[in-house]
């Protein structure tokens, strides 16, 4: 499914956002308050932008009924109170669906599993450490059966297996991912494509070998880089020398 | 949780006719039983049961029957109200509506305006006063992205005060100490007014009201997560929210009218029913009510004994039961909201 974003602007954090995702995995990076998490909510209809549109398959994301359907993300929010078990969180994943309560019951329980997570089911969600609510809540957006995967920082908390572990899970899923994500050396191994914030413009986009050069390091994050290819996988890696640049 | 429900079933209807047997005249169970399967039937009694047949079916009978509308809508309202603003420390109260509603029954209590509506005099008052306050907290909190949950909470809180001054204004200019006297005991809550006539609206609200919040109990939970969370997963925030405000308000509405403001009931029983099944809002929607129900009868039965022939007023009694119970069950590790 095909995400397309055009001429995107919410005031004052981000403008002229233009972008899309078709069947890959796109990477939204940039340094801290340059508008990435700000674009993905646009796209997961938290915000509606001051100017611009954002389709989902051609159809304007705030006029369809039906984008929860299509549509999951994984959000930054996390001020829960209620104390739902794991299972019946992954379970609200089925909301946007008709109700099939044999199928459901299917689908979170491989939802479960596909995270490694099947051991919890019964465990409260408060209870549980970082690593495994945000595993948790990837189960839920897989039970919601998307063809479109939005993922604001979705290593977060995650150690580095975890981190690796989320990110194949994406990948493997199949289906468009746009995500957000901090390391750009995960960025460079997981994603097709990479779309660089800075400012709340698109300042660089294309493959990770065509957009992370040190020039362009330089110039968005302001530090200083040198590009490794990575020994067995061949993608582009970046070594960063300790003093930042003006 | 079938079981929990039979169960709680079962403890309703044991309520229902221990809350009409007992009492300052307490009739016997078997006759209790008797004359409401008479009442019912169209069946005969013997002449010399009339009074007691009074008792049961005139006096008795509808307040019980109001008590179990008030503690199941009350408990329900509580568990929307807390997901609707994600907040443990909501409560039916918390945008406004029972200080709202103590304006106008301290004013027709003391100043004695609508005096030609009688009895009902109170409960409309209450009710307009009530309702009026509570769209002045939505206008008050409304913002161009809709009701966020801390702005209802504070707005609700904060008008609050104001109107709870308005009310003890009243009540500290009343001439007559007696009104005034009126006045604090129906804001303390009672059902002494209980009546065949008080009871249609209220039961026809509290039922519409709990089978609306019962069919979107999956999205009170969507909601219950967070609102970006429940937008991705197809609630529409905004006009949900906006609903439940108004569903919420009506039932509170009608309630206070007819019972003045049970304290503690709509806070608490959600709680209570979340220690038992967990979160679910579908679990906690179709045992909140019941449990409210049975809860709520009780306090009345103790209200009508413990000083006969006094009567206290119900929120004395909540508050006496309640905060030991909910202290206790809060302090077991397994319950968590609010923080461990």
């Amino acid at each position: 499914m095909r995400v397309e974003l055009t001429g995107v602007t919410v005031r004052n954090i981000i403008s002229d956002i233009t972008l899309h995702a078709s069947g890959e995995v796109v990477g939204i990076v940039g340094p801290n308050g340059s508008g990435k998490s700000t674009t993905l909510r646009c796209v997961y209809r938290a915000l509606k932008p001051d100017a611009g549109t954002v389709l989902l398959d051609g159809e304007n994301v705030h006029k369809r009924h039906d984008v929860a359907r299509h549509l999951a993300a994984l959000t930054q929010e996390s001020q829960v109170e209620f104390d739902f078990t794991v299972a019946e969180v992954v379970e609200m994943g089925r909301l946007p669906h008709d109700r099939d309560p044999s199928r459901d019951s299917r689908v979170v329980s491989e939802a479960l599993a596909t995270v490694d997570v099947s051991h919890l089911a019964s465990r409260s969600f408060l209870s549980l450490s970082g690593g495994e609510r945000q595993r948790v809540l990837i189960a839920r957006a897989i039970a919601q059966e998307p063809r479109v995967l939005v993922l604001d920082e979705p290593t977060n908390h995650l150690d580095i297996r975890h981190q690796l572990d989320v990110l194949a899970l994406a990948r493997g899923l199949g289906v468009t991912v746009l995500t957000v994500l901090h390391d750009l050396n995960l960025a460079a191994s997981f994603c097709d494509r990479l779309y660089v914030l800075d400012e709340g413009r698109i300042v660089a986009s294309g493959t990770p070998a065509e957009v992370l050069v040190p020039e362009l390091i330089a110039k968005v994050f302001h530090v200083t880089a040198h590009v490794v290819r990575h020994p067995t996988t061949g993608v582009p890696q970046l070594l960063f020398d300790q003093e930042v640049t003006p | 949780m079938l079981s929990k429900i039979s169960a709680l079933v079962g403890v309703l209807a044991v309520s229902l006719v221990a809350g009409v047997a007992l009492g300052p005249v307490s009739v016997p169970f078997d006759l209790t039983l008797e004359l409401l399967w008479a009442a019912l039937t169209g069946g005969t009694i013997p002449a010399d049961l009339a009074g007691q047949y009074h008792i049961v079916w005139d006096i008795r009978l509808p307040r019980v029957l109001l008590a179990a509308v008030v503690g199941a809508g009350l408990s329900t309202v509580g568990v929307a109200i807390q997901a609707m603003v994600r907040n443990a420390l909501a409560d039916p109260y918390v945008l406004g509506i029972s200080s709202g509603a103590s304006v106008g029954a301290t004013a027709v209590a003391t100043l004695g305006i609508l005096s030609g509506l009688g009895v009902y005099a109170l409960s409309v008052g209450a009710f307009l006063t009530g309702l009026g306050a509570t769209a002045l907290v939505y206008i008050t909190a409304r913002t161009s992205r809709g009701l966020t949950p801390l702005r209802l909470v504070l707005t609700g809180t904060a008008l609050a005060y104001g109107f709870s001054a308005v009310a003890m204004l009243l009540v500290f200019q009343a001439p007559r100490g007696e009104a005034a006297r009126a006045a604090m005991f129906w804001l303390l809550g009672s059902l002494g007014g209980a009546n065949w006539q008080s009871l249609p609206v209220a039961a026809v609200v509290t039922a519409a009201g709990i089978v609306y919040l019962a069919t979107k109990a999956r999205q009170l939970n969507a909601l219950a997560m967070g609102d970006e969370t429940a937008t991705t997963l197809g609630v529409a925030v905004n006009r949900f929210r906006t609903h439940l405000f108004i569903v919420t308000a009506a039932m509170t509405g009608v309630l206070v009218a007819v019972s003045g403001a049970v304290g503690f009931v709509g806070l608490m029983l959600p709680h209570l029913t979340r220690m038992v099944v967990g979160a679910d809002h579908r679990k906690v929607l179709a045992l909140a009510p019941l449990a409210g129900a049975s809860f709520l009868i009780w306090v009345d039965v103790a209200a009508r004994m413990l000083a006969a022939p006094e009567e206290l007023p119900l929120g004395v009694i909540t508050a006496a039961l309640g905060v030991p119970c909910f202290i206790f069950l809060m302090r077991r590790k397994s319950y968590v909201f609010g923080g461990r």
